[in-house]
């Protein structure tokens, strides 16, 4: 019966979703997936500045041992406020919102997700947790530490616990709303003959990562709920002094922070599958173990949270539960490696700016990766948490891993987001810079982390500092990786050359319409006979009636 | 602290247990090297080898092989397995409590450290500990969540509101080394630190006896214990008994009223004076009124001390870990009864 729509569309004059209507209510009141999309792409950006601003001064107050640049009340609100719009206003959110929500209906053959209002619903609520939070930080921020830990979040801070917490609990709710929608997309929507099997590794990822937001989200939600009700009402949860166990809140934060890092992550592999696919133009080797690893990490992702409690003193037996299920998601993470390496051989390989983002996630993903081992074995994890080894760790995987993923991924889609290409030239320097800068900011962190440098300090003894002095060097150039595509992105939108319909000659549904694609996505509706990224004959020949099929529209 | 030789990226290794983090450490270094440098290397050699000569080319499909895949699953499960053995050996070894060790009392405090020794010395953000004997600390805290973390030692835990938890360790170096709290505490998280001192044993008994002006934390708890909370009224014994017996009991299992058992030690006595009404040891009433709010964590710490005391259970708050003379803290092995006739002389 979608046949049948499709082709009526398919006579229309030919707007694009970008051209359809230019009112604010037109973008306001839409139900595109694609225009949501570029709206969270401006928001989530935003909510990016701000938290790498943070970032930047906590690198400059570092620079010295001595707390000058801040004094420790305001450094402590800084690192949290980093955490805080990093991790839940940014990481989370970036690529399903942005690139999943883009793409989905695009890659499996639908014209939309399949609860339109609800994803515009989804945006509107991280909009108002979002000025929640921006709010709360104006009014004098909050200073618990992005984990909020009982009892100082109940009971001794006096800084805006309940806005930013309130904040945090609303947009959850955009996680999962957006979790939901995709995984009834998935199921409901795709096009004839496009398979679980034929579904590429992208929509794979987006599909373990919706199933973590809808497990995972509530469990967030019902922690800063009970953190309000303990603070407010002093009822006794988390206080020790009436029955209450300050570690339960642990338990509760990291049942869901830690699978949060698996919703970061993960849609970024799916990226990294496409791009290492594309660019060395072959069949991603070992589809479906790279399918069913992104099910089992987010499947054992929920079993390990007590391995951010070993020196909390949990028993040591479920200690040593936690340790051995962290050790065992490291394979399905080893596998994606291997499976991406070997996609390499024998391929055709070209460097363009996606695919040497690309390059970096795997170098980037190998090293925070491979220190997950150290801090997943318990000897080990005792001497380095809550050290700077942990703070580099995690920021390899869930910054190193997410932000090259998703700079990849929007690089790659770039010319069918908004129908320009960008400059390559830039596109190559910037991914060079992010990754030394990356490196450079990151990698003396273990070394610090290892010699003791306990994290969440204003002030550190003198020893510490040549390595902090790298460490805010490397975050200089960094930045400036980072802030390049902000420039010649937003240049391309007016100056660029025109996108093709499929400027890399690729396979994928998405490119197999026009750029930027039509409202309804398709002209007709696709009908699937090859699997995916099949860069043979056939397809190419596919690939020449989309593209005559677009010519024909000009 | 950089004053090892060899590699100046360390911190010293001044406990027992330092070098098998290290070589734990250098094991996890070597695997990680010999994973990562194959897979940057093969990455590196296909994307030079096999770069793009023909635009859009496609080269031939490999659709991926079952018994590699079975093969690169099955080899970092067994290499993770043995990284997950050794983490948790050391772990255990580091939290199992050895029988001989020399007691302190730890208590936090946003935002410095209070130590206290078994003779009744006090030290504040620092800790004076011999070389080559087993210390344990009895850590606990007045407000939120710290941890007490020597990076020379490879050792930390999480010291914790309403419970106690402990860390032990034996020096093996003298010297001074970095104490932190690693448990983010507020405003001044990043002062509340200080330095372990690890001394000759002949020193730090010179050091202990120089400075030893107060009470031991037995004579503490048994002043409170007879004097200023009314304790012995109910629990020293006699016709007039109303509360349990505490001599002996420490570390046995004791009958509660609803039929569970339960362990006496640290905690119990701790929750047994804030919360009396919980656990109700069987034959008794649930009469004794609360503490809470009248007894401080320090003073708790005294009274467990002296509770410990009358068991008997004496040499981990001994201050010397040689064949142990008649310490003040020993001397108290009688029944809460004399020792109250003591105290009232």
């Amino acid at each position: 019966m979608q046949n049948v729509d499709a082709m009526n569309i398919a006579d229309e004059p030919k707007v694009n979703y970008l051209t359809n209507g230019f009112s604010l209510r037109s973008w306001l009141l839409t139900k595109d997936h694609k225009r949501i999309a570029i709206m969270y792409l401006i928001t989530v950006s935003a909510f990016f500045l701000i938290g790498g601003l943070y970032a930047a001064t906590i690198r400059l107050e570092l620079l010295t041992p001595q707390s000058d640049l801040l004094e420790s009340g305001q450094y402590n609100r800084v690192f949290t406020q980093h955490g805080v719009v990093m991790v839940f206003f940014f990481l989370i959110p970036v690529i399903p919102a942005i690139l999943g929500n883009f793409l989905l209906p695009l890659m499996i053959g639908a014209k939309d997700l399949a609860l339109p209002r609800i994803n515009l619903l989804s945006l509107y609520i991280y909009w108002l947790g979002g000025i929640l939070t921006l709010w709360a930080l104006m009014q004098g921020g909050v200073d618990t530490g992005w984990t909020f830990y009982t009892p100082y979040s109940t009971t001794f801070s006096n800084t805006y616990v309940m806005a930013v917490g309130l904040g945090i609990f609303i947009n959850g709710f955009s996680s999962i709303l957006t979790g939901l929608n995709f995984i009834v997309t998935v199921h409901t929507m795709r096009a004839p003959g496009m398979t679980w099997f034929r579904l590429p590794l992208f929509v794979w990822a987006n599909y373990a990562t919706a199933l973590v937001m809808i497990l995972g989200t509530p469990v967030v939600a019902i922690t800063v709920l009970l953190l309000a009700i303990e603070r407010v009402a002093h009822v006794g949860i988390f206080d020790p002094a009436i029955g209450g166990d300050p570690i339960l809140f642990q338990h509760l934060f990291w049942f869901y922070s830690h699978p949060a890092v698996y919703i970061m992550i993960l849609p970024s592999m799916g990226i990294i599958s496409e791009l290492i696919s594309n660019f060395s133009r072959k069949k991603v080797f070992g589809y479906e173990f790279i399918a069913f690893s992104s099910i089992a990490i987010a499947v054992f992702g929920f079993l390990v949270w007590g391995h951010h409690m070993f020196v909390s003193g949990q028993s040591v037996y479920a200690g040593l539960v936690f340790s051995f299920l962290t050790m065992v998601v490291a394979v399905p993470s080893a596998i994606k490696m291997f499976n991406w390496t070997a996609t390499l051989y024998k391929g055709s390989i070209s460097y363009d700016a996606p695919m040497l983002f690309a390059f970096g996630f795997m170098g980037l993903f190998l090293i925070g990766g491979l220190t997950g081992l150290f801090l997943g074995s318990m000897g080990l994890n005792v001497h380095l948490t809550d050290t700077y080894f942990i703070v580099s760790h995690f920021h390899y995987v869930m910054v190193g891993g997410t932000v090259l993923g998703y700079l990849g991924g929007l690089h790659y889609w770039w010319p069918k987001m908004t129908g320009r290409m960008y400059s390559e030239f830039w596109g190559k320097i910037s991914a060079m810079l992010v990754f030394v800068g990356f490196n450079l900011t990151f990698f003396p962190q273990f070394i610090l982390g290892y010699q003791g440098m306990p994290r969440r300090y204003a002030a550190y003894p003198e020893e510490f500092q040549v390595l902090n002095i790298f460490s805010t060097a490397g975050a200089s150039v960094l930045g400036l990786g980072m802030s390049l595509p902000v420039v010649y992105l937003v240049h391309s939108l007016v100056f660029g050359k025109k996108a093709e319909a499929n400027p890399w000659m690729h396979p994928g549904l998405e490119w197999r319409t026009a750029s930027p694609p039509p409202t309804e996505n398709f002209d007709q509706m696709p009908v699937v006979t090859w699997d995916a990224y099949s860069f043979g004959e056939e397809s190419e020949l596919d690939i020449e009636g989309a593209r005559k099929r677009e010519l024909a529209k000009v | 602290m950089q004053s090892n030789t060899w590699i100046p990226l360390f911190p010293d290794q001044a406990s027992s247990f330092a070098w098998q983090i290290d070589y734990l450490y250098f094991y996890l270094i070597l695997i990680s090297v010999a994973f990562a440098i194959p897979i940057v290397a093969a990455i590196l050699f296909f994307a030079v080898k096999y770069r793009e000569t023909d635009k859009f080319a496609t080269p031939d499909e490999i659709h991926g092989s079952t018994t590699l895949e079975i093969a690169w699953s099955i080899i970092p499960f067994v290499i993770s397995m043995t990284i997950f053995l050794g983490g948790a050996l050391i772990y255990y070894n580091q939290f199992r409590v050895p029988e001989d060790t020399m007691e302190i009392y730890v208590v936090g405090k946003q935002w410095m450290w209070k130590f206290q020794h078994g003779t009744g010395q006090r030290e504040i953000n620092e800790l004076h500990v011999p070389k080559g004997r087993k210390i344990k600390l009895t850590m606990t805290t007045e407000d939120v969540l710290h941890d007490v973390f020597i990076p020379a030692f490879r050792t930390k835990a999480d010291v914790v509101p309403g419970r106690y938890t402990t860390l032990w360790f034996e020096p093996t170096m003298t010297g001074k080394f970095h104490l932190f709290c690693a448990e983010y505490c507020g405003l001044n998280h990043s002062g509340m630190g200080g330095w372990v001192y690890v001394m000759e044993p002949d020193d730090f008994d010179n050091w202990l006896a120089g400075g030893g002006t107060g009470q031991t934390p037995v004579e503490i708890g048994k002043d409170l214990f007879n004097n200023r909370l009314g304790c012995a009224s109910c629990h020293a014994g006699g016709a007039n008994q109303r509360g349990a017996k505490l001599e002996g009991i420490w570390g046995t299992n004791v009958k509660l009223v609803n039929g569970q058992s339960v362990k006496v030690d640290e905690e119990y006595v701790r929750n047994s004076i804030l919360n009396p009404s919980g656990q109700v040891v069987e034959g008794f009433q649930p009469i004794m009124p609360t503490f809470k709010g009248q007894v401080s964590e320090e003073q708790l710490v005294a009274l467990v001390a002296y509770i410990k005391s009358l068991s008997n259970a004496q040499p981990n708050t001994a201050p010397m870990s040689n064949p142990a003379p008649a310490t003040p803290a020993s001397n108290t092995n009688t029944t809460a009864k004399t020792a109250a006739a003591n105290s009232n002389k």
